[in-house]
């Protein structure tokens, strides 16, 4: 049985620990509704870039199509694009990341193919390098700044590019969380490179004139693409972050409540039973007399 | 009848409003478009979009870095990847 004094001290420390997750659950709910902004503000460009893309992929094709959209001719080495958070305290959104990432990893090479790792975000790092050692390639830093906005993006995509120009992989994967609700942020893969060719290509009946070609603009476009696609990917893993935070440190606040009760409730029976073995004694010890 | 004007960037959507006229810096070349220009598209170069509120009014300018433009029936949409504010 626990003395008064250690009792005491744990409920000051879960109390204290209380304070901290309930400060971090409304820094949470604050930055998700910036982060949600966010994202709803950069719609409007992603639409209108896929629509475009939509309109000129369908007129550029066969053989002249540019490499970023129609692919290498081969699938053999895989880049799977991991996008994590720089910081814990949000759940189990990292772990679910990281669990999506590696099952389609096994997947791939389960059917022969090379796979590597292009990890954004710190904490996917370690348990990666844990379960495949030898496939981490490149990581991206974006702890420095404090919210990833289009810059990081594009220099990502930059890299991306370059590395598939360099003939070091066929296929990219990106790997990022959908930023549903607060209670749920679903990992999704989504091929990034090469560019997949938009589905829903709408004939429009008028002429359109392009300057300087068809061919020149979708050479300058897809890299674009790629950009805004990594861009949404940061807007989601900002906004699930905020959100698998805000659940997760609401859920550590009320079991720290429970705790305090808990604890309280042991330390005032502790007391009672002190005072109660007391007043025995000194009973006793009068009747004695 | 006036252009309808878009200026959009991956952060937000800069403008979107009615407007007489729209000087672009075309990657060969500034092109204006006025209201019932043909469907025409075009990438830019780093320059200063003028826009023209009304008639013979003073334009307006605004810098952009990369992208492209796109005019359709819906007027024109400028897609750029930064503007300065």
């Amino acid at each position: 049985m626990a003395s008064l004094k250690e009792l005491k001290d744990r409920i000051g420390s879960v109390k204290s620990t209380q304070k901290i997750t309930k400060a971090k659950q409304m820094v949470a709910a604050a930055k998700l509704r910036k982060a949600q902004a966010a994202a709803e503000e950069a719609r409007p460009y992603a639409e209108r870039l896929s629509a475009v893309m939509a309109a000129l992929a369908s007129k550029v094709s066969g053989d002249d199509a540019p490499k970023l959209l129609a692919g290498t001719g081969s699938d053999k080495r895989h880049l799977l694009v991991v996008v994590n958070t720089d910081k814990g305290l949000c759940g189990g959104l990292n772990s679910n990341l990281v669990r999506a990432a590696g099952a389609k990893a096994r997947e791939l090479t389960a059917a022969g193919k090379d796979v590597e790792f292009y990890l954004v975000g710190k904490k996917g790092r370690a348990p990666l390098k844990r379960a495949f050692p030898n496939q981490i390639g490149h990581h991206f830093d974006t702890s420095e700044v404090r919210t990833p906005g289009f810059e990081e993006a594009a220099s990502i995509a930059d890299e991306l590019v370059e590395l598939y120009d360099a003939g070091k992989f066929d296929i990219a994967h990106l790997v990022y969380p959908t930023f549903k609700s607060a209670l749920a942020q679903d990992p999704t893969i989504d091929q990034i490179i090469p560019v997949p060719s938009p589905t829903t290509a709408e004939d429009s009946d008028a002429v359109v004139e392009y300057e300087p070609g068809e061919e020149e603009i979708l050479e300058e476009l897809l890299p674009r693409y790629v950009k805004t696609q990594i861009f949404g990917a940061l807007l989601e893993i900002m906004a699930s972050e905020q959100g698998a935070s805000m659940t997760a440190m609401d859920n550590a606040t009320r079991n720290a409540g429970d705790l305090i009760n808990k604890l309280t409730v042991q330390y005032n029976r502790s007391r009672q039973a002190a005072i109660t073995t007391e007043l025995i004694e000194i009973i006793a010890g009068a009747e004695a007399l | 009848m006036a252009l309808h004007f878009e200026l959009v960037t991956p952060a937000k959507l800069v403008r979107s409003e009615d407007v007489h006229m729209v000087v672009v810096p075309g990657a060969e070349g500034e092109f204006g478009v006025l209201e019932g220009h043909a469907p025409f598209m075009s990438t830019i170069r780093d320059g200063a979009v003028q826009v023209f509120k009304t008639e013979g009014a003073a334009p307006e300018t605004i810098e952009v870095r990369g992208g492209f433009a796109e005019v359709g029936d819906n007027g024109l949409t400028v897609l750029a990847e930064h503007v300065e504010a």
